[in-house]
């Protein structure tokens, strides 16, 4: 454009410019308006939502049991541990974690450990639930699909996973029920 | 498409539909008997013809099954079997569907390695190159979101493993695979948006081949001595010379394709598919369909995770990026001594990655994959430029016919650059 404007018109041509750059600018804004509602259609919606919290009975779980629920349609892993797990979560030197957490941030309980059941790497679930898993080098869960160790904390501890097995919201609504989410 | 003067028609219909609109000449100045072709073409060119053969499979064996298939997590599967014993030639279907995708991305990666060798990607034809690789994008998405439409175990634990690579995205990565999932985990939501895209992508596909024919026709293909044509002498009408000599591969492709459909139909396949998908079981031992296998095996070679996700995309990525990492002004292999070994090297290691992939995360398989990545990212962004830049190219024929002419009257001159006739 500019080659064909001579210098006079120089004002006029950029005067013309801004009413250009703020007609864009607006409807770019109102293509964005525009596009939201069908980009927001696909986030999870309300009946999807409503199954947020889950409620689970503690009681019949044994000490040195682990029992898989269902949790947004994820799996979610308690722990009823024993003491040995308790201390073996305990006694390591922070400093030497991958994603340093202590034990105790962890838990609401000592002896139960609540935590999502998928592997911070891809998403695999971690073995460890059922008697005669692999519990992999540090005694708590192993995920087969590219080799990540858990502690009995649920700790990333060896393996390509970047952080920890996530805790849920959870609560305690008596001794021995919880209400995840 | 085509522009310059149109031929005439004797046919009184084809007459009036030109005048208005003028398809057939269109047509037939794309692939047909007004495109100038070199007269060179060898059979590695055919793959374009193959490429097309297969989308239109997909596309016609893929409306018949959407006929019959559930895109629900509770009927999926069902379904699919339903497909297979219930439905009418519907294990045909099923089968030429299946089997239609590994000869898509078999007729693609020849296609894509004849580029390679010939240098099919130098200019003028940068652009016909990178609207290539989208393609081969477009087609990775399309045939990953397909697998996971019969939901057995397979489908489901691929997707949750691949979706998850968006959540190593910092800061936005959990709430963009939230998105994609439209839940919290692959579930119903995930399905019914993947067989919609999935019914979708392939028509893009279609689009995006309708752009990559017509800048191939703007310069012509490229050949195997990788010389413009010079004139008339040089080139051949595409119809009826090579749309006979490519209808032999087109024969041969039938006979395997038909081989697989109907004697080993499930020898690509993977036990684990006949499981429904299971939330709470992984199987095992994940392993994507084998086109994938040589960048799975780049994504398992990084111990990081969201630099494996990085490596994984540019390892496909990085294609966009050969018309301009190559340095040598010498189109064809035939005439590079050196490249043309790196050349061969570059499709061991491919090979390796994709035997790396296929195997369990660990052990020798882990430690080739790594090498095998370190080379493959070498090849491109050291080798191309490098080998371009020192080596001494051979002689090469001045024209396309000459090297048929009696060697004293060929005039072969040793320092002509292709580049310097365009
Ligand atoms: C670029 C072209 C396409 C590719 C590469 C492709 C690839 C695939 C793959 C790999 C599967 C899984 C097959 C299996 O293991 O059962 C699949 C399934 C499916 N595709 Fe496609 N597809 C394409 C086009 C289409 C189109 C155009 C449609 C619909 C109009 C379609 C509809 C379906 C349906 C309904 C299924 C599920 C049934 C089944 O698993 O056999 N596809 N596709
Ligand atoms: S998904 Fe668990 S290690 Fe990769």
């Amino acid at each position: 454009m500019s080659s064909t404007v001579g210098k006079d018109h120089d004002k006029e041509a950029s005067r013309r410019d801004f009413l250009f750059i703020t007609a864009g600018a607006a409807s770019l804004v109102g293509a964005g308006m525009a596009v939201w509602p069908f980009i927001n259609s696909m986030n999870p919606a309300k009946d999807t939502l409503a199954l947020a919290s889950t409620e689970v009975d503690l009681s019949p779980i044994e000490e040195g049991q682990r029992l898989t629920v269902m949790w947004r349609k994820k799996p979610v892993f308690i722990d009823h541990r024993t003491k040995d797990q308790i201390d073996q979560a305990r006694n390591v030197e922070l400093s030497t974690l991958k994603d340093p957490q202590s034990d105790s941030e962890r838990v609401q309980r000592p002896e139960w450990l609540v935590m999502v059941g998928i592997c911070t790497h891809l998403g695999c679930i971690p073995k460890g639930q059922r008697t005669g898993d692999q519990l992999g080098e540090y005694k708590g869960w192993f995920c087969p699909c590219h080799g990540s160790h858990y502690d009995t904390s649920g700790r990333i501890r060896k393996g390509p996973a970047p952080t920890n097995l996530p805790v849920p919201p959870y609560k305690f609504t008596n001794e021995t029920t919880i209400q995840i989410g | 498409m085509a522009g310059g003067p149109r031929r005439q028609y004797n046919n009184p219909i084809i007459r009036w539909i030109e005048y208005r609109l003028p398809i057939v000449s269109t047509m037939e100045a794309t692939l047909g008997r007004d495109m100038p072709t070199p007269r060179n073409l060898n059979y590695w060119w055919s793959m374009g013809m193959i490429l097309t053969v297969a989308l239109a499979i997909q596309i016609l064996t893929g409306i018949f099954l959407a006929m019959h298939y559930v895109p629900t997590a509770e009927g999926a599967f069902d379904s699919v079997e339903r497909i297979m014993r219930d439905v009418n030639n519907g294990w045909m279907i099923r089968y030429m569907h299946a089997n239609g995708a590994s000869l898509f991305f078999a007729a693609v990666y020849i296609h894509i390695m004849r580029g390679l060798y010939y240098g099919s990607y130098k200019a003028p034809r940068e652009l016909l190159w990178i609207l290539g690789v989208l393609l081969l994008f477009i087609m990775m998405a399309t045939a990953f979101i397909g697998y996971v439409l019969p939901w057995g175990q397979m489908s489901f634990w691929g997707a949750t493993v691949i979706t998850n690579l968006f959540s190593a995205i910092p800061l936005i990565g959990e709430t963009l695979t939230t998105w994609i999932w439209g839940g919290f985990a692959v579930d119903n939501p995930t399905l019914n948006r993947f067989f919609s895209l999935h019914y979708l992508l392939p028509f893009v596909i279609a689009g995006i081949t309708v752009l990559h024919i017509w800048a191939l026709h703007v310069h012509g293909p490229s050949n195997p001595l990788g010389i413009s044509p010079k004139g008339k002498h040089d080139t051949l009408p595409y119809h009826p010379y090579y749309t006979t000599k490519y209808l032999t591969v087109f024969g041969i492709t039938l006979i395997i394709f038909a081989f697989f459909v109907f004697y080993e139909p499930l020898y690509l396949n993977h036990p684990d598919s006949f499981k429904p998908a299971d939330p709470l079981s992984t199987p095992s031992h994940i392993v994507p369909e084998w086109y994938f296998l040589p960048f799975y095996a780049i994504l398992r070679a990084i111990p990081d995770k969201l630099g494996g996700v990085i490596m994984f995309i540019a390892s496909v990525a990085i294609l966009f990026l050969v018309p301009f990492l190559d340095t040598s002004k010498v189109r064809s292999a035939r005439f590079r001594p050196i490249y043309k070994q790196f050349y061969w090297i570059f499709i061991a290691d491919v090979l390796l990655l994709g035997w790396c992939g296929s195997q369990p995360a660990g052990g020798i398989a882990l430690l080739l994959a790594r090498l095998g990545t370190v080379y493959y990212f070498a090849h491109f962004l050291l080798v191309m430029p490098l080998v371009g830049w020192f080596e001494k190219p051979r002689a090469i024929p001045e024209g396309i016919s000459k090297p048929v002419i009696p060697k004293e009257r060929a005039g072969f001159t040793a320092e002509t650059s292709p580049e310097a006739a365009e």
